[in-house]
């Protein structure tokens, strides 16, 4: 028997093409938002993994550093690292801001990394091109994202940096590429206030009777200094010595120092469930609604290019053909717009819409197997209003009268 | 197995019930026998339609008998199961318009019927081109509906309706868009057709052109035929 779907498909092939191909944008747009997705869970693990840590200890009941504020006070590492089953501890801040470079600003995760050395947690674990930083002041490493070059000078609030290495994939949870400097420029910047601000708080502390008495000579300076310096950092981060279970350490250090610690599973929960679920709400909702659309959109096409064929399908009927050949022949003209849509699709995500999107865009091989079964679904689904419209078409039309 | 051709007798066909019903069909009996073509012909609203799609099984009679070849079909009830069975393998259709499927070729509209049956694609093929031969239309065997002129549309046509070699050819104005000469020779090939593959006819027509042509005519007026004797002019 011969296959009356490609015969029809051939017979139309131009019409089927560029219907496939404009259903196939449509998939395109699907698969990406899927990859976005993908891309933003990715870059929430690419962000713990960078950091190279086993804990995260941050401010009691809170969840930071990443999905909320957080604060310590800087010298908590020291208590920290004497715990038993802790190798080492870096201090270590995030600030998403503005970066400047001349004209231009790029949005970045400022991270402030403790002194040390590439294998200190914090730090960049491998750069691209350049150095490390060495200096304890205005130094940077930049990820390529951000489109700085080597030797480029960054304006960060007041003070300039020049890039002095490059770095790949170092993003935050928003897809915001990393400026890493040394910490003390980062808490600077966390907390510098412009000189207006600065003028007027010291007059505020001289104004104030409590702070500057005439039998405290000293005290007056010792507050506009504490209040000139910012002795906080958002995180310290741990790794563990070999052979310690990461949980126990994390339940000794929050039983000792009444902090809040986390383990890399804890993070990632937090970074994906919390971080990102609104995110991936709204792409899960922009998922079902194009789902919905390319389903409207193929059952419309399969409808009318079937009631373009319904005396022929009277024909059929009248001289002996089956009704499941015909449904066969309804379903597989869906099926082939499918795949013609979905191979449009595929390569429009990856070809197209991934390397310009300014989002990470990661398009799994498993994700574009469902998305194919889906789409394959779909389209089964969606002839199934043409099958019906056409297995009603009574064979007498043939005859007329 | 055409030995007897199709008979009918005392059928009728109503439509609604009770206070509405109305008869299409009162009082139909016919016989036309292997190799006879046969016209049947009555004014609008008279019938013909109704009884076409009784003969061929597309809608169900109230009452009467249908015999094809030698064996009752319709006896106050349809005595086969597969109807669509029945349509494939005994029945040929021809139409007013050929209505060819435009997307395939000739060969395979002719084909489709015998593969629709389970006959090779191979062997349908080549009794498609036996068909297509004899009606002199072998030549445009490759070319899609669209690409024909309307007389070798509907020779194809003629060429699907005998392809399965039914005893009975139900024809619903088969000449009516085509011009006299053309028209003439489709009824030649209905006639040449019938007689060589013992195929009982029946030409529902309102054309005056091939009326004359029947040797036997059923006039249907009101739901009731009546049979009269034609011209049976010979062809030029």
């Amino acid at each position: 028997m011969i296959s009356l779907a490609g015969r029809d498909i051939m017979h139309a092939w131009g019409k089927f093409v560029f219907t496939g191909v404009g259903l196939g944008l449509l998939i395109g747009v699907t698969l990406s938002m899927a990859g976005i997705y993908r891309g933003m869970v990715d870059d929430a693990k690419v962000l713990l993994d960078n950091s190279r840590a086993d804990l995260w200890v941050v401010q009691k009941d809170t969840l930071g550093p990443y999905a909320e504020p957080s604060s310590l006070y800087e010298d908590t590492w020291r208590s920290i690292r004497g715990m038993q089953g802790v190798a080492t501890v870096a201090n270590v801040t995030y600030l998403t801001m503005q970066v400047r470079k001349e004209a231009r600003d790029v949005r970045a995760m400022i991270v402030g990394i403790a002194p040390g050395k590439a294998t200190t947690p914090g730090w960049p674990p491998y750069l691209v091109a350049g150095r490390q930083i060495t200096r304890s002041h205005y130094e940077a490493v930049a990820d390529i994202a951000t489109g700085f070059n080597l030797g480029d000078h960054l304006t960060i609030r007041r003070n300039h940096y020049k890039v002095v290495g490059l770095t790949r994939r170092m993003v935050s949870s928003g897809g915001d590429p990393m400026v890493f400097i040394p910490l003390k420029d980062a808490q600077e910047a966390q907390f510098l206030k412009d000189n207006d601000a600065i003028w007027q708080s010291r007059r505020r502390t001289e104004a104030n009777p409590a702070f500057n008495r005439p039998g405290s000579p000293g005290l007056l300076d010792a507050v506009i200094t504490s209040q000139s310096s910012n002795p906080y950092v958002n995180a310290a981060l741990v790794r563990i010595e070999t052979g310690y279970s990461a949980e126990d350490v994390a339940e000794s250090i929050r039983r000792w120092k009444r902090l809040t610690v986390y383990t890399r599973s804890q993070m990632e929960q937090i970074l994906v469930g919390k971080l990102i679920a609104t995110s991936a709400k709204q792409i899960g909702m922009f998922l079902v609604i194009l789902s919905i659309v390319s389903a409207a959109i193929v059952a419309f096409i399969i409808y009318t290019l079937t009631l373009g064929k319904i005396r022929e399908i009277a024909v059929l009927k009248l001289i002996g053909t089956r009704n499941r050949t015909i449904a066969a022949m309804i379903v597989q003209q869906a099926i082939a717009l499918g795949v013609i849509g979905f191979v449009v699709g595929k390569i429009t995500a990856t070809l197209f819409m991934a390397p310009i999107f300014p989002k990470y865009v990661l398009l799994e091989p498993l994700d574009s197997v469902r998305g194919f079964a889906i789409v394959i679904l779909i389209c089964v689904l969606s002839s199934a209003i043409a099958i019906r419209a056409a297995l009603k078409v009574d064979p007498a039309e043939a005859i007329g009268g | 197995m055409n030995s007897k051709g199709i008979r009918i007798e005392n059928l009728k066909k109503r439509y609604g019930s009770g206070d509405t019903a109305v008869y299409a069909l009162k009082d139909v009996n016919m016989h036309v026998a292997p190799g006879e073509v046969v016209g049947l012909i009555g004014p609008s609203g008279s019938g013909k339609s109704t009884l076409l799609k009784c003969l061929g099984a597309v809608i169900d009679p109230t009452a009467g008998r249908m015999i094809l070849g030698n064996e009752i079909i319709y006896d106050q009830g349809w005595k086969v199961r597969d109807l669509r069975a029945l349509r494939r393998d005994k029945i040929g259709f021809v139409f007013q318009a050929p209505y060819l499927i435009p997307f395939l070729d000739v060969t395979d509209n002719v084909a489709l019927l015998p593969m629709l049956a389970g006959v090779p694609n191979g062997e349908a093929r080549a009794k498609a081109l036996e068909l297509l031969t004899a009606l002199d239309v072998q030549h445009r065997a490759g070319a899609m509906p669209s690409q024909l002129s309307g007389g070798e549309q509907q020779r194809v046509a003629i060429a699907r309706g005998l392809v399965n070699r039914p005893p009975v050819i139900l024809a619903d104005e088969p000449t009516a868009p085509l011009d006299s000469e053309r028209a003439m020779a489709v009824i030649r090939i209905l006639n040449d057709m019938a007689r060589k593959f013992e195929t009982a006819i029946i030409v529902v027509t309102h054309d005056e052109k091939i009326i004359p042509t029947f040797k036997r005519i059923y006039h249907i007026r009101d739901g009731v035929t009546h049979e009269e004797a034609g011209e049976g002019r010979k062809f030029e």
